[in-house]
């Protein structure tokens, strides 16, 4: 153990982040009806200040702020630990946190006069409870708090899905409930392998002492699967369209913008602070593996979908990939272990600007569809005249999200790529080049239909709150401004590239412009060819067929039969992957 | 003769497999929740085996893991009562209560030749 552990001062912020939603989930749960939502509105205010305060202490202190529950040290105690990983997801979770609060008021607002209803009671409660149990899982020192806070996740995720009481939301609910409780009780199973070889939990403690020992690999092993299975990384995201697809908009953004982060940070955890030396390179390389295998499939089946809310769901499959490419690339050959650097950085970046552009697109989504009232892509002529704002958020967070300057997700993809190209890897280049296409491609393609003029001015069959529009709008700016951080102070210039370079505008254009020639090819419901040329008729019928080949293997890997045993390969191909030498 | 922690540690590793299989192949979701409380007791169970074995060390046990096992347990508790109450309210609104997935839809003959 390197120093003994104490609380430093501004350790309690740490607590008030957890605690003060948690009690705004019990005054909102026991004061009912009208009042969850303005109990909900103080929480989120008071949780943003906590959070800008925690930012303020850490930048102060200039390092970790630690607070020992009840004064008692690890390996005895608890810790609550915040490092530089949780400075960054902390504030952008109170960011996404406080733009769906606003965007949901039009939705679960119960205004006087109105019959009160469950849902909107559920809603701000477990908004609520899913701020406070993130918190818990970017704070926790020790695995079983983690546990303990991946769950609180799930439960408080799960009802989201099935808030409208549909037999179909239901069944998504259930199979992603089902699912991730598999995923915990492997997780589980791991951090009770790890006490039993080293009689702590406590990740600093732990971290010295772990050593490539087959209790520690089967640990590793089981704990990367089911925290993969949780979130919804290719093979392993049988539950995530249904789930995300089929909830109300403002519950879609907190599922698929925040709630699978959770589970990916203590991925992050795990591998970067618990286990940095029994990491082993072909490890690293499998878990990107499958990364490069949700992008392909995510984003080629999202150009499948015919449904608006169902496309955007599998972007999130893909994009959840994108998380994944950062391992292999902050392996450290020389030390043959994982290192914080670049990369890392990279895969950070990612993840906050994935919550702020994937939340800013379902909401736009969930505008779309309460205006129309349905979500099909190819009745969506007219549209960018009805619902100006709502198209171009949508047009903003693609536009983030395929890592155009001066996105956040710009800015990460340079910092993977020069990691990429400092080891060598070139391939994970071609898969993050290929990756912006594949993006672009669904991008353009629905906003090339919902530009498309119409022949009569579609009429909205109900009007879309303005506030809610804005909301949307903010947090897509929020994402695609996120790499102007590199103008400001030090250290951020120095170690993010420059997002106002021309070259890159240039590069930006190509990417745009092969992405409308992948969404020709691929996409559904295209415009007639031009009659009579038999190459193109064939080239056609070819790319449909590899589109409707990819569908179909999706279907076949979302079986649960299927799905569980890749969870059960999965676990093994990791732990022969970490086998020292092999 | 093995010793009690080790019988314990391979009654553990039966119900995980157990469980595992359950919860994997039978299609009823009724099923997948008892087999996921199967493998819930396995683990539980290889965590007494680790208290037991802190004996070992010299204490009368290592209470550590009997605190983490209960707090464990009122975690599984949750997640039972949270997929059964799903489960009854699927029950009441669906005709079957099977998990299949809905059935992929089948491309449209036509749709993809771009019909205007």
């Amino acid at each position: 153990m390197p120093h003994e552990m104490t609380t430093t001062p501004g350790g309690l912020l740490l607590v008030l982040a957890v605690l003060v939603p948690f009690t705004g989930v019990l005054l909102a749960f026991a004061l009912g009806g009208r009042n969850a939502q303005r109990v909900a509105t103080l929480t989120v205010l008071a949780g943003v200040a906590i959070a800008i305060a925690i930012v303020a202490a850490m930048v102060r202190a200039d390092g970790a702020l630690v607070y020992l529950l009840g004064g008692w040290a690890p390996p005895l105690g608890i810790a609550l630990r915040a490092d530089g990983l949780a400075l960054i997801m902390i504030p952008a979770i109170a960011v996404v946190i406080l733009g769906i609060g606003v965007y949901a008021r039009a939705d679960f607002g119960t205004p006087a006069g109105v019959r009160e209803a469950r849902a909107p009671l559920v809603f701000w409660v477990l908004l609520l409870a899913i701020w406070g149990s993130l918190n818990l899982v970017f704070v926790s020192g020790d695995l079983f708090t983690l546990y303990v806070a991946l769950e609180l996740l799930t439960f408080a995720a799960v009802p989201l899905v099935s808030l409208d009481g549909r037999a179909e939301t239901l069944r998504a609910a259930l199979r992603y409930l089902l699912y991730a409780l598999l995923g915990s009780v492997f997780y589980l199973l791991g951090a009770v392998l790890l006490y039993g070889a080293y009689g702590t939990l406590d990740i600093q403690l732990l971290a010295g002492m772990v050593r490539p020992e087959p209790a520690t690999l089967a640990a590793a092993a089981l704990m990367t699967a089911g925290l993969l299975a949780k979130t919804a990384l290719f093979p392993l995201h049988l539950w995530l369209p249904p789930a995300h697809a089929g909830a109300p908009p403002a519950a879609s953004a907190v599922l698929s913008g925040l709630v699978i982060k959770g589970s990916w940070f203590l991925v992050v955890r795990l591998w970067f602070d618990v286990l940095p030396g029994v990491i082993t390179a072909p490890s690293a390389q499998l878990l990107a593996a499958l990364g490069a295998g949700a992008i392909l499939v995510g984003n080629v089946v999202a150009l499948r979908q015919e449904r608006l809310k169902l496309l955007v769901a599998y972007s999130t499959v893909a994009q959840i990939g994108y998380l994944f490419l950062m391992f292999p690339l902050a392996f450290d050959g020389d030390v043959a272990a994982l290192a914080r650097g670049g990369a890392l950085a990279g895969g950070m970046l990612q993840a906050i600007s994935h919550a702020t552009a994937k939340a800013a697109m379902f909401m736009a989504a969930g505008l779309v569809y309460k205006a129309l009232g349905h979500d099909r892509i190819g009745e969506f002529a007219g549209v960018g005249r009805a619902l100006p704002v709502s198209v171009l958020t949508f047009a903003l967070a693609g536009l983030a999200l395929m890592g155009l300057p001066p996105s956040g997700a710009f800015a990460a993809k340079k910092l993977l790529l020069d990691a990429a190209g400092a080891s060598g890897q070139w391939w994970w280049e071609v898969v993050l080049d290929v990756g912006g296409l594949l993006t672009a491609s669904y991008v353009v393609l629905v906003l090339a239909h919902a530009l498309a003029p119409a022949a009569e001015p579609v009429k909205p069959h109900a009007p879309v709150s303005r506030l809610a529009e804005v909301a949307a709008l903010a947090l897509a700016v929020c994402s695609l401004a996120l790499g102007l951080a590199a103008l400001g102070p030090a250290p951020l210039d120095a170690l993010l590239p420059d997002p106002l370079d021309l070259k890159e505008f240039g590069s930006a254009l190509l990417v745009l412009a092969g992405g409308a020639v992948l969404a020709a090819c691929l996409g559904l419901r295209l415009p007639p060819l031009p009659a009579g040329d038999a190459v193109v008729a064939a080239a056609r019928r070819a790319t449909v067929a590899i589109g409707a080949a990819f569908v179909r293997a999706d279907g076949a890997l979302r079986q649960w039969p299927v799905a569980g045993l890749a969870l059960i390969a999965a676990a093994v191909a990791f732990g022969a992957a970490m086998v020292p030498g092999g | 003769m093995t010793d009690a922690a080790t019988l314990f540690g391979l009654l553990a590793a039966a119900l995980v497999g157990i469980g595992i299989y359950a919860l994997i192949v039978n299609p009823q979701p009724l099923r997948k929740i008892v087999a996921f409380n199967v493998v819930g007791n396995g683990v539980f169970v290889l965590f007494g085996a680790i208290a037991h074995r802190g004996a070992g060390a010299g204490w009368g046990g290592d209470p550590v893991p009997q605190a983490l096992l209960i707090t464990g347990l009122v975690v599984a508790f949750s997640a039972t009562a949270l997929a059964v109450v799903l489960l009854l309210r699927l029950a009441d609104e669906a005709d079957s209560v099977s998990l299949a997935p809905e059935a992929p839809a089948p491309p449209e003959p036509g749709a993809d030749q771009g019909q205007a």
